[in-house]
């Protein structure tokens, strides 16, 4: 009896080390593979290069421009809409009903498969609006998207900040809008970028939604109005249509790497945010 | 008095913000549908669900293998992620030292950040041909497209089962220790017990994430709409199916298209409200 638990705790603590070594495992074999494949791929001209041959030589240039006006254009849209979505939700909104219906809705939106906002977007904002493929219906697509985790982490700090500062300021005479402005807000801020870069990450990292409303021209869009292939679609169009091994390796290393930078950007601010609203 | 504007406008202001989700919600269902379902009435939709073959030159649209895809390789994910995902939350809780902790929770954080597409290229470039090496056949199959579906999981299920488990009381845990359980008893007996609705809830969310995920299931699964008959058989699931025609589809393709996403939408809104049934919270049970 007391040798089989003995066993059986032994196997136990082997599976749970088992479990931990597999998941990272999994994560540096990735990232060894693709970088160990792809850096030697990345230079300046590779990154300020123009894609020549369907991507078979020269850069990744027009990519990451319309990478670039990607994130610019759903953030635009996503970030004051979610914000000011937090705020009601977290300091105005007082009927029950009210509330849930936004939090499911919010829920929904986080839940859906990316294809079907590819699917919407291509209805919605490609067809029936008229833009069609475009920076402007890629961004507006992926903003959808983004916009339940701007809410929620947005949400997430502002429940962060003491009362006592609202307080404070409510007792000096302040409205409850000036409270927010001049005190909520800016002691969220730190949680409301970490929120923001995360959202970056999922912009970059999109393909499925932008594949059906961005299109995958490799000319360099010069307006929102413009077609563009995002760093993602470029990798995927890459790879499943086996036009460069090399070059594949080279975007999945240029994404990787951003990747890396916006969650240790990320995760400076959440630690700013932990001893701004230390008490 | 113009304060009291202020206030009446950004109030109005904000409830508008907030009530773009719902309107957005709203929206993407009446676009799907209004595109997708006059497909479906027309053809019936026990052609269109249970239709073995899916042939749109021939003007042919059942989508019964894409349905039976999506449910192999998600089923295949959870079997391979779920335990691996409960294994990593526990013992980050139970066992990890502060300062493993500190390595562990960026690593599962960056597994999350990495971009679908990048899994799918790896999977293709590395996984595919492994397993066409190891098993014989194309390597493009059910069992590639679990495997890395199992690995885009992992942050989800780890990260909300682990919140579950670290909120058992002490005193519980303390209690079973006190009784004389080892330690792996207190967690199977009492840990797990207590935290059971944070880990479905987790592994419903880990669920939604395979069943939605598109781009690295094209890049591995082959995607061929057939039904496989093993797991080293090619499959192309729900997503795929959308993804890879929508940009040549006209006519009843593209409303078949939209049908098929209206099959998709139903499956993941269906899966969601489980989540709503899922007590939240400790004691709720």
């Amino acid at each position: 009896m007391k040798i089989i638990v003995l066993v059986e705790e032994k196997l136990a603590k082997i599976f749970l080390w088992a479990s931990v070594l597999i998941t990272i495992g999994s994560l540096l074999a990735i990232m060894i593979h693709i970088l160990g494949q792809g850096l030697a791929v990345v230079s300046w001209d590779f990154l300020t290069g123009s894609s020549e041959d369907m991507g078979r030589r020269g850069g990744i240039f027009p990519s990451i421009v319309t990478t670039l006006y990607l994130i610019g254009v759903s953030l635009a849209f996503a970030a004051p809409v979610g914000v000011l979505s937090a705020v009601f939700l977290t300091e105005y909104a007082s009927k029950k009903r009210i509330i849930g219906a936004i939090k499911f809705a919010t829920e929904t939106l986080a839940g859906i498969p990316s294809i079907i906002f590819g699917l919407f977007g291509f209805a919605f904002l490609v067809i029936f609006m008229g833009f069609s493929w475009s920076i402007l219906s890629g961004g507006i697509t992926v903003a959808l998207m983004i916009l339940p985790t701007i809410i929620r982490t947005t949400e997430e700090a502002i429940k962060t900040v003491p009362k006592i500062y609202r307080e404070g300021s409510l007792a000096l005479g302040a409205t409850k809008w000036q409270t927010i402005c001049r005190i909520v807000l800016p002691t969220a801020l730190p949680g409301i970028f970490t929120g923001i870069i995360l959202s970056i990450g999922r912009v970059v990292g999109e393909t499925a939604a932008i594949l059906l409303t961005a299109g995958n021209s490799l000319n360099i869009p010069t307006s929102v109005m413009d077609p563009g292939r995002s760093l993602s679609i470029h990798l995927y169009l890459l790879a499943f249509e086996g036009v460069s091994l090399r070059m594949a390796y080279g975007t999945a290393t240029v994404l990787i790497l951003l990747i890396l930078v916006i969650n240790m950007a990320a995760n400076i601010l959440m630690n700013k945010m932990a001893s701004k609203t230390s008490m | 008095m113009q304060s009291r504007l202020h206030e009446r406008v950004a109030e109005k202001i904000l409830f508008l913000s907030a009530a773009t989700a719902v309107f957005v919600v709203l929206l993407i269902c009446f676009f799907i549908f209004y595109e997708g379902f006059p497909f479906i009435k027309e053809n019936g939709a026990g052609n269109f669900l249970f239709g073995n073959i899916w042939s749109p030159d021939d003007g042919v649209f059942g989508i019964l293998p894409m349905i039976v895809g999506s449910l192999y390789v998600t089923a295949g994910a959870l079997v391979l992620g779920v335990p691996l995902g409960v294994g990593c939350a526990i013992f980050l809780v139970e066992i990890a030292p502060k300062r493993v902790t500190r390595i562990l929770r960026p690593a599962i954080e960056l597994l999350a950040g990495i971009p679908s597409v990048v899994y799918g290229f790896y999977g293709l470039a590395v996984l595919v041909p492994l397993i066409m090496n190891i098993w014989g056949g194309k390597g493009f199959s059910v069992l590639a497209a679990s495997i890395i579906l199992a690995i885009m999981i992992l942050p989800t299920i780890v990260s909300i089962s682990e919140d579950s488990i670290r909120a058992v009381p002490a005193e519980y845990k303390k209690g079973s220790l006190a009784l004389g359980a080892t330690h792996w008893q207190t967690i199977k007996k009492v840990v797990l017990p207590t935290s059971r609705s944070g880990i479905l809830a987790a592994i419903v969310l880990g669920m939604g994430r395979a069943l939605g995920e598109t781009m690295a299931v094209i890049l591995v699964a082959g995607n061929v709409a057939v039904v496989p008959r093993s797991i080293l058989d090619p499959v192309r699931t729900l997503t795929a199916n959308i993804a890879i025609e929508m940009g040549y589809a006209g006519g009843n393709h593209y409303q078949a298209l939209f049908a098929t996403g209206i099959v998709l939408f139903l499956i993941t809104v269906i899966l969601n409200s489980f989540l709503l049934l899922v007590p939240q919270k400790l004691g709720d049970e």
